[in-house]
């Protein structure tokens, strides 16, 4: 039997998740016996070169390209995970939600209290940039996801069990220590 | 001298003091019934419905009614746990519940229970309701994002003379929870930080205290809440 082909990729994410991957510590060495990784920051894949089983999402949606990105990993894996707050609520991206986005920018180039320079006072709109979503979504409100992993960062051995679980098909423990949403 | 009531919960026996209400009964029989609005010491409102049970066949809350001899209590089963579930959820998306930035986190009672629950996501849309934060008391932020309206500190947080400190202001959906102008300013550093406890979440804050307490030696960082209740020494009468 092949490996399970694992991709994951940051949203409107910090990394934090994925740096929660890495606290797995040895048993990387492990999880790189047990699966192969496909795109992913991780091993610097960009691209999408044949089908996965596991997507691990970080980060919500709150621009165009997160979504396309989101969009791409539902048509090329079989189960999505939203892993971390951010992928689940939107995390802190999405305090912003409450806030029309024209402040958001105004505050972030224009009159914020560290903008310095842009004397010509440009909000930056250059059509490669990705637009800017009107709030942050939650992945599961633009996608379907199959399973969440909450946590800010989720712990690593919260992780290492959904992995185990996911590949080996036995049912996940959740001890209360591991399940937390900070 | 006061009479003692047999009921079952679960199909348990119990034996409680007679008018008791029945969440302080349960837990005098080691058996815990979640609450959140309710709270030691203040007069219940059976507001956020978390307490539900099924008395002889009817729901009812368990905060506001009184055990009765031969009452039939049903708790811990599989339909009231899905409703409690689902009132928390609820909870969770009508307001803004950015757990990561909060300083109530981890001594949060909502929290705490939708840990009980294994709720990993709401399956509710998030509202992302736009609500103020109040800091102009010299004591304490009243952030409105995590008010759950359960009038706790409405309840429970007087001046000496009586009055209430907090107050409803609106009604219906836009209802909300604030802190008096007048009275406020006169609030204590005890009574400032009596209110940052009895709120079930982290809408009432102490100003310049948030964090103090490392995560891993948190309230709810180890075990669920109620274990204390469950893992009591069942008293016998």
């Amino acid at each position: 039997m092949s490996k399970p082909i694992i991709a994951t990729t940051s949203l409107a994410g910090c990394f934090g998740c994925h740096m929660s991957v890495l606290d797995i510590d040895d048993r990387i060495l492990e999880l790189f016996e047990l699966v192969e990784f496909n795109k992913s920051p991780i091993n610097d894949i960009k691209k999408f070169t044949k089908k996965c089983d596991i997507g691990l999402i970080e980060g919500g949606c709150c621009n165009s390209e997160n979504v396309h990105v989101l969009k791409d990993f539902r048509e090329h894996c079989k189960i999505l995970v939203s892993v971390g707050e951010c992928a689940i609520m939107g995390g802190l991206p999405a305090m912003r939600n409450g806030i029309p986005i024209r402040e958001c920018l105004e505050e972030a180039y224009l009159n914020g209290l560290t903008v310095v320079g842009n004397e010509e006072r440009i909000i930056p709109n250059d059509p490669e940039l990705p637009m800017l979503l009107d709030r942050v979504f939650p992945c599961h409100e633009v996608v379907k996801i199959d399973y969440f992993l909450p946590g800010c960062p989720p712990r690593a051995d919260l992780i290492w069990d959904a992995l185990v679980a996911l590949i080996s098909g036995d049912e996940m423990k959740l001890p209360y220590e591991v399940v937390k949403f900070d | 001298m006061s009479q003692f009531v047999r009921f079952t919960i679960d199909g348990t026996e119990c034996m409680a003091s007679k008018g008791q209400f029945i969440v302080e009964a349960a837990k005098e029989n080691g058996i815990y019934i979640p609450t959140l609005c309710n709270y030691p010491g203040i007069k219940p409102k059976g507001g956020c419905r978390i307490c539900t049970v099924r008395v002889n066949g009817k729901l009812m809350t368990a905060c506001t009614t009184p055990v009765a001899e031969g009452m039939n209590i049903e708790n811990d089963v599989k339909d009231i746990r899905e409703l409690r579930k689902s009132i928390v959820e609820l909870l969770l998306v009508e307001g803004n519940h950015f757990c990561p930035a909060c300083e109530k986190s981890g001594n949060c009672e909502l929290q705490a229970l939708a840990y009980r629950f294994q709720i990993m996501v709401p399956r509710f849309p998030f509202q992302f309701p736009i609500r103020k934060v109040d800091a102009s008391n010299p004591k304490i932020i009243k952030d409105q994002n995590r008010c759950i309206q359960c009038k706790r500190c409405i309840r429970a947080i007087k001046d000496e003379k009586g009055r209430s400190i907090f107050a409803y202001r609106k009604r219906s959906s836009s209802v909300e929870v604030v802190v008096d102008k007048k009275l406020g300013k006169q609030l204590t550093d005890e009574l400032a930080q009596k209110a940052m406890d009895v709120c079930p979440v982290g809408s009432i804050l102490v100003k310049e205290k948030g964090f103090i307490i490392p995560i891993g030696e948190r309230k709810y960082d180890k075990k669920p809440i109620g274990s204390d209740i469950e893992n009591m020494s069942v008293s016998k009468i």
